[in-house]
């Protein structure tokens, strides 16, 4: 028998079909209307607080060397990016994607008074709030829930995991979390599955067992649909053996697919290296920059690359100066990466961190993070940005 | 009084106010009287059970080790393993602490006790890496959960987790540290909108030197005291921190956020305005008293009424409690109970921010509810985890310490595991009485009420043992 059936040695059967009420109208019934031009933002989260200044490397400033005496990565194996910044020798499969014009590097993004705590600052950078407002939505989530053009169907945000991280859930709707189509397409065509849903619509106009059956209907309508529209597409890319290349290998079958999904979530943990650093990070770095390359890559052979972006971001930076046991401590602002391949401004985006002005050992953000997603909500995803923020935040130039 | 009527009633009150009742009580409890029977709940929650794990002297010479070392600049190579070996056993003890407080629940006998403590954790959010001061905080909720809520709200003030988390080692006099104080009104006892940032500022300099000292006890530090004059809502004086709590509670606004949160915890996720002012209203004349509010609302006829009955999405924590009490689950290695509260969305003891789980429908997504619905057939009938919970981000350093961790965690050739858990099902179909129907049995496990899909889905007689299974998995079934 099979264990992962829903109710193993239950023996349930179900009869006939499912039944949708015609106001629930099944996804895959809808037209396939005007999204030919589908835009996809990719959002990678590298979780734990990926120390920034050993990623991208000040090589050119002499602070750096002083503060970081036995981590310090020496000039000669810096991948130099300018006279002042270049990558950790780890991150070699970008340089490629570097030179190619589909990389940016921003600097020293943080908000006001940051938090030093992993969950708090998460919780900030994944709700965008300030730092001292609680919010419980996400605001890719309030991006669906604000019910746009683009945004209207239940698979619109996937996270490539097994449960859904707080930026993909809004008040009244949210992402879908799965590591594997299959799985879920099996799930929800399980007998008992789909015979809770048969013949109920008595329920769908109450509250919360109404939202309960309208999420199953949602979870079996885009299980399907992934499913189906991914099923047949192969990948003729090679990727590296990682869980992280896994998972952008599935966002590229789904994008390359033509799944109309608009956002994808994906995240490398790991990074809160406060001892013994260096062989730790690199360790990841590499994980991350050749899953990476091999994603960009791979959408670049399926055309897909210019109507792709891809942002990645940790909760904080560390300390400039490095602590006892060869590692770093949490700090506060810290560098994203923008991937895609219609960037306007390729490279380093802007200035270097300033080491020489520091808040108690800390960097000062020149950029607030809700910069970095106003642009993407207005110029990406066609939105307000002011309508998912709460408040307007002005844009910046790198799409 | 209709007995039918009355089985119900009680079964709803077991559900709200504690975590379930087995049949056997429930056919009992069900002959006497409605108020009878909230004074014996209220009575059997007199027992308290503080839960002992971390050893109160052990803890304090670990917290005088890890003082010493942090003051000290240059460490040793041992002093260095010492203070990761502290940081690993203390990661350890909190995980253990974790499921102490999930038993607890689950073996009770004071369910209105434990479900008030799990109702003021998620109140009086507050995550600690120590987990002597998280288990002192979660016996401070326990001991004053149905207490005066005033005794409460100054014994978490107190406590060193709360104390570190809301950051009051830092308020000093001339260096004030508004944390704690805004916190207090905006979530613990006002509500927002109820106070001026002024009233915060004023009163955070009436907290400055309530801190803890090296070995964990709440200590006031005078010479760090603002001992200036304070103007706190209007009133003006020399006022310290018991003063400032004293005030607040004058103003009814606390008993109406208090008695609001309670009834969206206990009745609905949306409250009746009118009952609401009838709750707060007895509890502000009570002088806070809480245990006399719940009976306030136990007691009341809209308690019971439609449409606050089987309404209500269970929280992680209430769905596996419920679960594991009502099959009297053992768990054989307790630590997957860990694993499904990450994935559920409710990690206890470690809530997303102070202001504690949001509740209700945010509970809910595809994920969420489709592992909902298939953990009674894991846990009842031994199958397969084929998911990962996330890692919790405070748990960075540890993954970050062990590579091979990190590589395991994000690769998808993982060993098989099961939930490895034994349901009872002798124990629990003793508690039934002969020939229940599996339709009765579906009556007794679902609160929702049942329509016909579900009364044609049970009554094609699988046995007991399936059809508990079966309705368990139900969406009705995440409903009390």
């Amino acid at each position: 028998m099979n264990r992962r059936n829903f109710l193993r040695n239950t023996g349930f059967v179900a009869a006939g079909s499912l039944f949708v009420p015609a106001f629930m109208k099944p996804l895959e019934a809808m037209a396939l209307d005007e999204l030919s031009l589908y835009k996809n933002l990719v959002v990678v989260q590298l979780s734990g607080g990926n120390d920034g200044l050993n990623t991208v490397i000040p090589f050119g400033n002499d602070i750096y060397y002083q503060k970081r005496k036995s981590i310090a990565i020496k000039p000669e194996e810096v991948i130099k990016l300018n006279d002042m910044q270049g990558l950790n020798p780890n991150m070699a499969a970008l340089q490629e994607i570097h030179d190619q014009g589909w990389m940016t590097i921003i600097n020293d993004v943080g908000y006001p008074n940051p938090d030093r705590s992993h969950f708090r600052s998460m919780d900030i950078w994944q709700t965008g709030s300030d730092s001292n407002q609680f919010l419980s939505t996400g605001w890719i989530g309030r991006y669906l829930d604000s019910n746009c053009q683009t945004c209207k169907f239940p698979y619109t945000a996937i996270e490539v995991d097994d449960s859904l991280s707080l930026a993909m859930k809004g008040q009244t709707k949210k992402g879908i979390a799965l590591k594997d189509p299959a799985a879920l397409f099996r799930n929800t065509n399980d007998p008992f599955f789909k015979a809770m849903l048969q013949n109920d619509r008595e329920h769908l106009d109450e509250d919360n067992l109404g939202y309960l059956y309208k999420t199953m209907i949602e979870t079996s309508s885009s299980a399907n649909y992934i499913q189906n529209t991914s099923k047949i597409y192969q990948s003729k890319s090679t990727y590296p053996n990682s869980g992280f290349a896994n998972q952008l290998k599935t966002v590229s079958k789904f994008i390359s697919s033509g799944l109309k999904t608009r956002v994808y979530y994906v995240s490398l943990s790991g990074f809160d290296t406060h001892v013994n650093q260096i062989g730790q990070q690199g360790n990841l770095l590499k994980q991350y920059s050749e899953g990476m390359a091999a994603f960009l890559k791979d959408l670049k052979t399926n055309n897909k690359l210019d109507d792709t972006l891809v942002i990645t971001f940790s909760e904080f930076g560390r300390r400039v100066e490095q602590n006892a046991s060869n590692g770093t401590d949490h700090g506060t602002a810290n560098n994203m990466f923008v991937f895609g391949g219609k960037l306007k401004k390729q490279g380093i985006f802007n200035a270097a961190p300033n080491l020489s002005d520091l808040d108690t050992g800390d960097l000062k953000y020149q950029l607030d993070f809700r910069q970095v997603y106003g642009t993407i909500l207005d110029k990406w995803l066609d939105v307000n940005n002011a309508d998912i923020l709460n408040k307007k935040f002005n844009t910046l130039d790198f799409i | 009084m209709n007995a039918k009527d009355n089985f119900l009633k009680v079964k709803h009150l077991y559900n709200r106010a504690g975590f379930g009742i087995s049949y056997t009580d429930l056919q009992k409890l069900s002959k006497k009287n409605l108020e009878k029977v909230v004074d014996n709940m209220l009575k059997d929650s007199q027992k308290d059970d503080p839960i002992k794990l971390v050893n109160d002297f052990e803890s304090k010479r670990q917290l005088l080790v890890q003082a010493g070392l942090y003051a000290k600049k240059d460490l040793t190579d041992d002093e260095k393993k010492m203070r990761q070996q502290i940081v690993r056993e203390q990661n350890e003890v909190s995980r253990d602490l974790n499921i102490a407080f999930i038993n607890q629940m689950i073996n009770t006998d004071a369910p209105l006790r434990e479900k008030m403590t799990l109702f003021w954790h998620g109140h009086f959010a507050c995550r600690s890496n120590n987990p002597f001061f998280a288990q002192q905080l979660n016996n401070i909720q326990r001991d004053n959960a149905l207490g005066s809520f005033k005794t409460l709200l100054v014994e978490v003030s107190k406590s060193p987790a709360m104390l570190q988390y809301l950051n009051n080692q830092q308020n000093r006099k001339g260096k004030p540290n508004e944390n704690f104080a805004r916190e207090l009104m905006e979530l613990f006892t006002l509500g927002r909108g109820n106070y001026s940032e002024q009233d915060i500022k004023e009163s955070a300099r009436s907290f400055t030197g309530w801190m803890y000292d090296k070995d964990g006890s709440f200590i006031f530090r005078e010479n760090l005291h603002d001992t200036g004059t304070k103007t706190f809502f209007g009133k003006i004086g020399n006022f310290e921190g018991e003063n400032i709590i004293d005030i607040i509670l004058e103003k009814p606004e606390t008993s109406q956020f208090i008695a609001r949160k309670v009834y969206k915890f206990f009745v609905n996720d949306n409250p009746n305005e009118d009952h609401v002012k009838e709750l707060a209203t007895h509890f502000y004349n009570s002088k806070y008293d809480i245990a006399s509010m719940m009976k306030k609302m136990f007691t009341s006829d809209w308690f019971y009424s439609p449409e606050n009955v089987g309404t209500k999405i269970k929280s992680p924590a209430e769905f596996l409690v419920g679960l594991s009490r009502e099959f009297y689950v053992t768990y054989n290695k307790p630590q997957v109970l860990i694993q499904l509260q990450s994935s559920l969305g409710q990690y206890l003891f470690n809530p997303p921010n102070v202001a504690g789980w949001p509740g209700g429908q945010s509970w809910i997504d595809s994920s969420s509810l489709m592992l909902r619905m298939r953990i009674p057939s894991l846990v009842l009938n031994d199958g397969e985890i084929d998911f990962s919970g996330k890692a919790d981000p405070e748990d960075e350093a540890v993954i970050a310490l062990s590579r091979v961790a990190t590589t395991n965690a994000n690769a998808n050739t993982k060993p098989k595991s099961y939930v490895n858990a034994n349901a009872d099902w002798p124990k629990f179909l003793g508690t039934l009485p002969k020939g229940l129907t599996p339709l009765a049995l579906t009556e007794f496990l679902l609160q929702p009420k049942l329509n016909d899909k579900i009364t044609g889905m049970v009554s094609d007689n699988k046995g007991l043992r399936s059809t508990a299974v079966e309705i368990t998995s139900m969406p009705e079934y995440q409903l009390c």
